[in-house]
């Protein structure tokens, strides 16, 4: 994939509210099934509910790495989104703090960026299930986003 | 009182994954952290594998593949990926101190990317726990590809203890019986 592909696909996503193009560009993103929600001008993020992303077989409980990708892939292509870069931004550091069981069903995220320099940008993700108010995860990542 | 920084003197150098790993390791421990990792479906589909584990520590690998690709520009593996190596390393790692089986979920976890790992090449992960309490195990690790000297990424996390009660009930008790 080029940049260029990229760009076309951020713009095509803009542009048709449809974000499953862009996201189907990344083989981790299609592994977990994350799928993009337009909501306004904002985006939530979907993981649904898939047997291979289990990791506590009991509960039974979706893998707290699962969660962490979900969360570290949503920020990434939330940025992607409002930068309209066409560079990929790289994760630098991602912290997570795990509130609550991620149990076997729907979950999703929705990412602030509380800092978005000409470098560096931070982001804070919120992951919950059933209800918003009651958070299964929240983290914050920083990514670069300069070309270099 | 002594400040020195705490620098690579203070990790084991993990084992490779080798048949003499094997049968260097702690076969207890060893056997108890295979069996943990085979109840952890998701860690069946990224084809996770324990190479080491004794007191000191446990070692895992993650093999590369074009699923867990997260740069197609690159190749380069997603940092999800890495995460899910290092929770389930670290998590995994607490039975190395631990006499019997407790559950421990993750309170929290954070990765720090020293740089991209290279397309093509397995990851391994290595984690220790560094402090036990009564409720609370410190863990830390890094994940790496040729050399454990040049970490791919740094991780800590803590997990909360549960207690071995809770194992009767609990998902412990699966991931007990799981390779059975």
């Amino acid at each position: 994939m080029s940049d260029f592909d990229l760009a076309a696909n951020v713009t095509h996503a803009h542009e048709s509210n449809d974000y499953g193009a862009l996201i189907s560009l990344f083989p981790y993103a299609k592994l977990l099934g994350i799928e993009g929600l337009p909501l306004g001008d904002e985006v939530v993020f979907r993981l649904p509910a898939n047997k291979d992303n289990i990791g506590n077989p009991v509960l039974p409980a979706l893998h707290g790495g699962v969660i962490a990708g979900f969360m570290e892939h949503s920020a990434m292509l939330h940025l992607l989104m409002i930068m309209g870069t066409t560079h990929f931004p790289k994760i630098i550091d991602f912290s997570i703090d795990y509130l609550r069981a991620g149990h076997y069903r729907d979950t999703y995220a929705q990412c602030q960026v509380w800092r978005q320099g000409k470098r560096v940008a931070n982001v804070a993700i919120t992951a919950w299930q059933t209800n918003r108010a009651e958070p299964i995860a929240t983290a914050r990542a920083h990514f670069k986003v300069d070309e270099a | 009182m002594s400040h020195k920084r705490l620098s690579w003197r203070y990790y084991r150098r993990p084992v490779f994954c080798t048949h003499k790993a094997f049968q260097m390791s702690d076969t207890l421990i060893f056997e108890r952290a295979q069996r943990f990792l085979s109840a952890l479906r998701h860690c069946q589909v990224l084809g996770l594998q324990v190479c080491s584990a004794d007191p000191q520590g446990l070692t895992m690998r993650l093999p590369y593949s074009s699923d867990i690709v997260g740069n197609p520009q690159t190749g380069v593996i997603h940092g999800g990926a890495i995460t899910t190596l290092m929770d389930t390393t670290c998590g995994i790692a607490t039975v190395c101190v631990l006499p019997d089986f407790e559950i421990c979920p993750t309170l929290d976890l954070r990765v720090d990317y020293m740089h991209p790992a290279e397309p093509h090449k397995d990851v391994f992960g290595f984690a220790e726990c560094y402090r036990v309490t009564p409720t609370i195990i410190f863990t830390r690790g890094y994940a790496y590809q040729d050399d454990p000297a040049h970490p791919i990424a740094h991780v800590v996390g803590t997990f909360m203890r549960l207690g071995s009660g809770a194992v009767k009930s609990g998902p412990g008790a699966l991931a007990k019986g799981a390779g059975q």
